[in-house]
Parts: structure tokens; sequence; C-alpha cells
């Protein structure tokens, strides 16, 4: 078992900003282990501008913002970079094991920051009923797909919930030549931001059906249609209200959950309706030295915003460990 | 043209236990299979229990077969075939003591089946052993001798036995045709997958379409008439609520709704039981699971609706109220092995051997092989081993530490490993290695996965399917 000062989990915008603040902070053997063959997390596959704005003041897209943490991280002596790492462990007091190709290797850090992320909800978690075709996909599956595949998931869509990456996905897969037919959400207002209702769906002519649910999938083998119904304030389906949509792709876009499963393992406590840490404090979690920040710990609409508040959990640690003094965030 | 001695119609559990039966003797046997893998049909969405025996009538053919198919996955074939059984018992719950006498009654008619170690155990029993029963459960039959495998692994693993033993299994055979022929000792001349084959002996065993085959045999014609079953399982995180696999007292037509534990360490819930009359309708519905729901919370209050992450439903190929498994006098060397209801996933393997000795009363030799590969490997899964045991792996293949499916710590071999098994589709990569059936649904893996298809198959992406022909995944290529 090896150890170091401080181990990072996730190198997405927040484990970056962690590791850099850290490092500026003065922690000197910082060790950031991401499970992909880059870095940039989710990033990567976000190739759309909306980057950016508040930091860089620039309009930058995805990987162009995560590029310029990146080089810097790329720079920093004081931080190394395990990629293709995947942390499978995490115990009380802080020994990370994690796998790599060829090699399985136990860390003991002195402190951890977890920066895992969210993953989506699921079709599997509203749920919908009826038949488990092909084509179902949760709406950052088909990002990746087709942004950095280059693969077109299908002819026509429908887009289940109205969360930022359905819109953004509403207007890729028409550029891809798809056809988006509607995008369904059951509250009254949309999940996303409104420049993205505006510039996704209106400025192509998509329609967005708000207080409308999907009652079910159809489709042997591959999805052939939907239903849709309009919902009471109860969110019940209203008699007779209900039409059809054929469509061969379902995109589920309704919600992202932090992915804080390595914090369970420690024993930290975790809130179960958002599966973020219970912590009083922004980056803070209920073990002393271990930190959570970015969509770990708790879901943002901004990856700026994940950013600064990544390098406050970085400065935290460093604190932790001795050095610099961190800020106070306090959970707004 | 090819001939064979027996041609078996079905790669479901059914058909798999019985060429794996089979070959242990002299025999070439062909296997067909109408979907692009094995275990496609009703055995891949069940339960996955195998029952002690009991809640069956004790003159019925499926009471005899389930205790029997029970003894020999517990005794033989978990360890010939490297299955995953988790042997841990089941227990019937009553919710008043007034339906003490009806587990008295099911207590008398297993233990006059053969099934072993029966006991009425207490609340007190239940409370120190089940201690998420809610407070309704008064008490309970204990059947120490029920277990858990995974169905689909438990097929492919008597599949792969077969064909280590000589078995070809043709997928993607659709038999369309068969005729009967009277030339060389061949009885049927049978059309598949574009191919026709000759055989003295037809074993069916196609599950749903079992009916249809008997109908191109020109044996009497019986009826399928599908039950569906809607099965829901909750997040693993949520498995120490259930040790046990927990029945309500049985129903005229099913055993109830139950708690269960998989193999894999999800608890389920289910599985429903209505009548339809659409062979392919697989889809759930919304009172379906709410009827799962409201079944397992009157045993367990703690199980709740947010705890579902995934759910499906099968078909039960009902004929009757027993199993079906005859020789057909209007056909000569027809075997039937139909309306493999449940408990046809236990009584498989029992079920092959009584194939067997129907065949061999019928004239076909059964000579043993003098080599007959009775163990089958074990594949390496990752999620199923200790650590130190992932460690020496890595050491010798470092591509276990590549990791594919980061909920469920599926690496690159497995999935690699798993194509050479024989997955031809998604669903096969999940059946076999978990990936995709963790908590993101395979939002993080699926590119991966195809890719790692991709190569191996040497399709086109565009061919990459779901689970055969018609559920492609992706429409398009961009150039
Ligand atoms: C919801 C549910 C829960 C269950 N739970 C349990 C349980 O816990 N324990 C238990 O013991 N049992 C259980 N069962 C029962 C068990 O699943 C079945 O008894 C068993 O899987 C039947 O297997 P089979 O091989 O006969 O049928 P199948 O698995 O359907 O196999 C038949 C095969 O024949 C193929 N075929 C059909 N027509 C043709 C053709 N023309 N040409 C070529 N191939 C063809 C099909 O594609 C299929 O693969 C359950 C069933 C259901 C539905």
């Amino acid at each position: 078992m090896t150890e170091r000062e401080l181990v990072i989990v996730g190198g997405g915008p927040a484990g970056l900003a962690a590791a850099l603040a850290a490092g500026e902070a003065g922690v000197k053997d910082i060790l950031l282990i991401e499970r992909d063959q880059h870095l940039g997390g989710i990033l990567n596959q976000c190739i759309h501008t909306g980057f950016g704005l508040h930091r860089f003041k620039a309009e930058l897209t995805g990987p162009e913002y995560a590029d310029r943490f990146v080089k810097t991280v790329e720079k920093a002596p004081e931080i190394e970079v395990s990629l293709r790492s995947f942390a499978v462990k995490l115990t009380g007091d802080r020994v990370i094991t994690y796998l790599k190709p060829g090699a399985m290797e136990e860390v003991k850090a002195r402190a951890v920051i977890l920066a895992t992320g969210c993953r989506e909800r699921t079709r599997e978690m509203i749920p919908i009923c009826g038949s488990r075709p092909a084509g179902v996909y949760p709406a950052g599956l088909a990002q990746k797909m087709i942004n950095l595949e280059g693969w077109i998931p299908g002819k026509e869509a429908v887009i289940v919930g109205s969360g930022d990456i359905g819109l953004i996905m509403a207007r890729r897969m028409t550029l891809e030549g798809m056809k988006v037919k509607a995008v369904i959400e059951i509250q009254k207002t949309t999940r996303g931001l409104t420049r993205n209702v505006v510039q996704c769906l209106e400025d192509y002519g998509i329609p967005l059906h708000l207080r409308h649910k999907i009652l079910k999938i159809t489709g042997r083998d591959r999805v052939e249609k939907v239903e849709v119904v309009r919902v009471d304030d109860n969110f019940a389906g209203i008699p007779r209200s209900g039409f059809e949509i054929r469509c061969d792709t379902v995109l589920i876009s309704v919600g992202l959950i932090p992915e804080n499963e390595l914090l369970e393992m420690a024993g930290a406590q975790i809130d179960p309706k958002t599966n973020g840490p219970l912590s009083a404090r922004v980056n803070f979690t209920s073990i002393p030295g271990i930190f959570v920040c970015g969509n770990a710990f708790r879901v943002y609409d901004l990856a700026d915003n994940v950013s600064l508040d990544s390098e406050s959990a970085g400065r935290s640690a460093a604190e932790y460990l001795g050095k610099g003094s961190a800020d106070r965030g306090n959970l707004s | 043209m090819e001939t064979c001695d027996v041609l078996i119609v079905g790669a479901g559990v059914t058909g798999a236990a019985i060429a794996r039966e089979l070959s242990r003797y002299k025999l070439k046997i062909f296997l067909l299979e109408k979907e692009v893998e094995a275990a496609f049909g009703v055995s891949k969405s069940n339960s996955g229990i195998i029952h002690a025996g009991t809640q069956n009538p004790p003159s019925s053919l499926k009471g005899r077969l389930c205790v029997e198919g029970n003894r020999l996955i517990r005794e033989e074939l978990s360890k010939d075939l490297g299955l995953t059984f988790v042997q841990c018992g089941q227990l019937i719950v009553i919710f008043d003591l007034k339906d003490l006498p009806a587990l008295e009654k099911i207590k008398k008619e297993g233990g006059e089946l053969g099934v072993k170690g029966l006991e009425i155990v207490d609340r007190a029993w239940l409370d120190a052993r089940e201690p998420n029963l809610g407070p309704e459960v008064k008490a309970a039959l204990y059947a120490p001798t029920a277990g858990i495998v995974s169905p689909y692994r438990f097929v492919y693993a008597l599949v792969e036995n077969a064909a280590a033993n000589g078995v070809e299994l043709k997928t993607s055979h659709k038999v369309t045709a068969i005729r009967r022929v009277d030339e060389g000792g061949a009885r049927f001349e049978v059309e598949a997958g574009g191919e026709t084959y000759r055989t003295r002996f037809l074993v069916n065993a196609a599950g749903l379409f079992a009916d249809e085959i008997s109908a191109l045999a020109g044996a009497p014609s019986f009826k399928i008439t599908p039950r569906k079953g809607e099965e829901y399982l909750l997040d693993k995180k949520r498995g120490h609520l259930v040790n046990h696999i927990i029945f309500p007292l049985p129903s005229e037509n099913s055993k109830g709704i139950l708690i269960i534990k998989t193999s894999d360490g999800n608890p389920m819930i289910g599985p429903t039981a209505h009548e339809t009359g659409d062979k392919a309708d697989l889809s759930t519905t919304d009172e379906g699971l709410a009827e799962a729901l409201a079944g397992a919370r009157r045993m367990m209050p703690s199980i709740s609706r947010g705890d579902i992450i995934a759910y499906f439903a099968g078909l039960r190929p009902a004929c009757g109220r027993d199993f079906v498994i005859r020789r057909e006098d209007a056909a000569p060397g027809l075997i039937t092995a139909a309306g493999i209801q449940s408990p046809g996933l236990t009584a498989a393997p029992a079920i092959a051997v009584m194939a067997a000795d129907i065949l061999k009363t019928h004239g076909l030799g059964l000579e043993p092989k003098k080599e007959f590969h009775r163990l089958r490997p074990r594949p390496a899964h990752l999620f199923q081993i200790p650590p130190e045991e992932t460690k020496r792996l890595i050491a010798k293949n470092p591509a276990y530490g590549d990791i594919v499916c980061r909920c469920e710590m599926v690496s690159a071999v497995e999935i690699r490993d798993a194509i050479k098994r024989g997955a031809r589709t998604l669903d096969g990569v999940k059946f076999r290695t978990r990936a995709q059936s963790g908590r993101c649904h395979g939002g993080f893996c699926t590119t991966r996965i195809i890719k790692i298809m991709r190569e191996e198959l040497g399709l086109p992406v565009t061919e990459i399917t779901k689970r055969g022909p018609g559920s492609e995944l992706i429409k398009g290529e961009r150039i």
C-alpha cells in the first residue's frame, strides 16, 4: 500500500478544479484518478457552447472549457494523474482501492476528495411501464453516442423530461437529421434552463408538452410508439386526454443523481432523498478528511459553479492537511 | 442436408438440459433455436428459484420432477457446471394462525413427494432469521433445500457443457416445417434456418411455441396458454432486507407474490399471474407494479417503490395444470416436453432424465461415451470474487483491470469472454456479465460494450442489436 497526501477520485470539472486549488494552497502530493482515458469527465461529450460565461467571460464548448483546466493540471508538478483507473473501494480511514489495466492498487490518503459526478435517473425509476425494446436511452447516453462516436440512435424521437441534457439533445438530434416529435414534461414548468428551451426547442419548432406524462412504451424489438396523457395536479392521467406518438427512439431526461457509492462504502451519511452527502457545509461529509465536490455533492446547473465550489473543496482539504486556510463555504 | 439421431427444438432450459443429458451418449444431436441466442425465451425471464418441491399436488408430474430436479441441481449440477447456486431456503408465511392447517397440508404433501427438512416455524424463529418481516406474519413453513440460480446463466452452462460434449447448437434456426419421412432410419425431415435436417427422434421443447411445433409434426394438438408474470427488481443496496425466498400461501393459479433475493444479490418481488392471449406480450403494467408492491409489502412493509431499479415480464407456457412430457404415438419418434410452466427451471434436469428414458424405451440406444466431460469451467466474474482473487486475475491478464461497467464492476475480459461463449447481443452480454444491469442501466458503458462487440463480432454498429434482428441499437453512422 502506498501513501499519499491527497487522493482525488474523478477527473471531470470538479476533480480538476479541486486538484488545482489544493495544489495552490500548498498540498504537494496529489493523486488524481480517473476511470476514462481522458480527463474532462462529462464535459467531453458536451460539444455545445454555454460553458465558461461566468468564469472566463467566454462562450466555450465543454471540451474547450475542460481543456483550460486540463492544461494547467498537466503542468502542475504536485498533481499525478492516473487514467483508466477505477476506484472500487473506499474505507472510513481513507484507504482507496482502484483497478487499472494491469494492476489493482491500494493507497492510503491523508485526505480524500470525491468528485465522482452524477448519473442519470432512468426509465425504471419513474417507472414507465410497457415493453422494453431497443431505442430507449438515457439522454446522456444518446449524447455520448452522437457526439463521441458519431452514431445516430434512431430516426424519430420523443424526449421524456425537460432536463437540460434532454433539451440540448433535442437540438442535437434535429441537427443530425432526426425528427424530434415532442418533449414530454410532467411538471407545469420545464426543468431546464430557459435559454435551452428557447435555443433548443422553440428555435426548431419542437413541441413541449408540459403537464403530460408517458403512460407506456410500446414496441416488440425496437420502440414503435409511446402513449402520452395529460395529468392533473396529482400527476394522475386525465381520462380521454391521451394520444399516441409514433417514434423509434425515446430519450429519458428526468434528472440526475449524485454518485456516492464510494462515500457510502466508507460509512458516511447519505441523504436518501438526494443521494448527496448529509452535511451542513458545502463539500464536507460526516467523515473528517473525506470531501465531496461537484455534482457528486449536489447537482449543479452550470459547470462554472462546479469549478468554483470544487476549488473551495480543494482548499478545505488543504486546510485539513494543515496547509493554507479554507474559505467557509456555507450551504446556500 | 444434416442427419442426426436426435433433434431438439428449443434452447431454453428444457431443451438445453435434455441436450446436456443426452450428450453423455454416443449420439449425433442438434439443438435448434429460433432466437439469436440460447435462453432468450421463457427461460430468461423468471424468478430463478430452485424450488424445494412444495406447493405441487403429490400426484403431479411437476411435483415429482421438481423435487428430483432440485436434488440434481443441489447435489450435482451446481458443482459440475460451476453455477452460483445459493441455497437460501424458502418460507411460506401465513398472516393468520387459522391458516396453520393449510401449512400442515403443504408440509404433508411435500413430505410425500420427498421434500426434505420441512418444518413449521414460529414468529420467534422468523424474528431471528428474517427480521424485516411485517407484523402481520404469524408463522411459516420452512423448506431448507430451496435456493436460487441465475436462470439464463444456468441455461448457458447447460448449453456450453452440451456443446463441449458434441451437441451442435444452431441459433437463428427457426423450425418452419416438419415432414414425416422413412429413409435410412430417419423419421422426420425438419426445415430450419434455410437448412434441412433428418432425424430419427425429434424432441419438442419449444416452450411457448410447443403447440405450433406439435402441429407441424402432425401430432395431436394441444394449446399453450401464456400466463404473464411481472417481476420487479430492487436495488442491491436493499439486499440486506431478505434472506430466504418468501411466499404467501399459494392460490389456485399461482404461488402468489414472492420476495426473493436473486443470485446476484438484488431483492426481487413478483411474479404476478395473468393469462394473456399474446405470446409476444412482455409488457409490464402499472397494475402489475401495484399488485407486486402490495403483495410484497404485506410480508415486508419496508419495501418501497423507490427501491425498484428494473423490471420485466415473463410468460409461463401453460398447458393445463401439469407438465406434458410424453411420446406422441401419432407421430412415432416425437417426444413432447411442453407446458413447462413453473417449476420448470427447477425440474429441467429431471425432465431431461425422463426424456432420455422415454427415448430409450422407444428404441434409442444410449451407449455411454468413453469421455463425457462432466465439468464445465466456471467463467470468472469480478463481482463474485474477493479482492485477492481479482489481484491474481489482473496479474495474469492486465485487461481484468480494465473496467467497462462501473456499477457492477465488469472488466473488458469478461465482456470478450461472454462473446466468445456465445453472446451475440447486448442483452446476451448483460445476462452473462451483469454489465448494464446496475443502477445506471448502461448509461456509461453501453457505447464501450458496443465497440467491443463490433470488434469481436466483426459487425458494423448498425447491426448490433439488443436482442436480435429488429432490435438494432444504432440507425446510422456519421461518416
Ligand atoms: C414470471 C415467471 C417466473 C418463473 N419462476 C420460476 C422459478 O422461480 N423457478 C422455476 O423453476 N420456474 C420458474 N418459472 C418457469 C420457468 O421459467 C419455465 O418453466 C422454463 O423456463 C421453461 O423453459 P423451456 O425451455 O421449456 O421454455 P423456453 O425457455 O421458452 O425455451 C423454448 C425455446 O424454444 C424456442 N423455439 C420456439 N419455437 C421454435 C421454433 N419453431 N424453432 C426453433 N426454436 C423455437 C424458443 O425461442 C425458446 O428459446 C417461471 C416462469 C415465469 C414466466
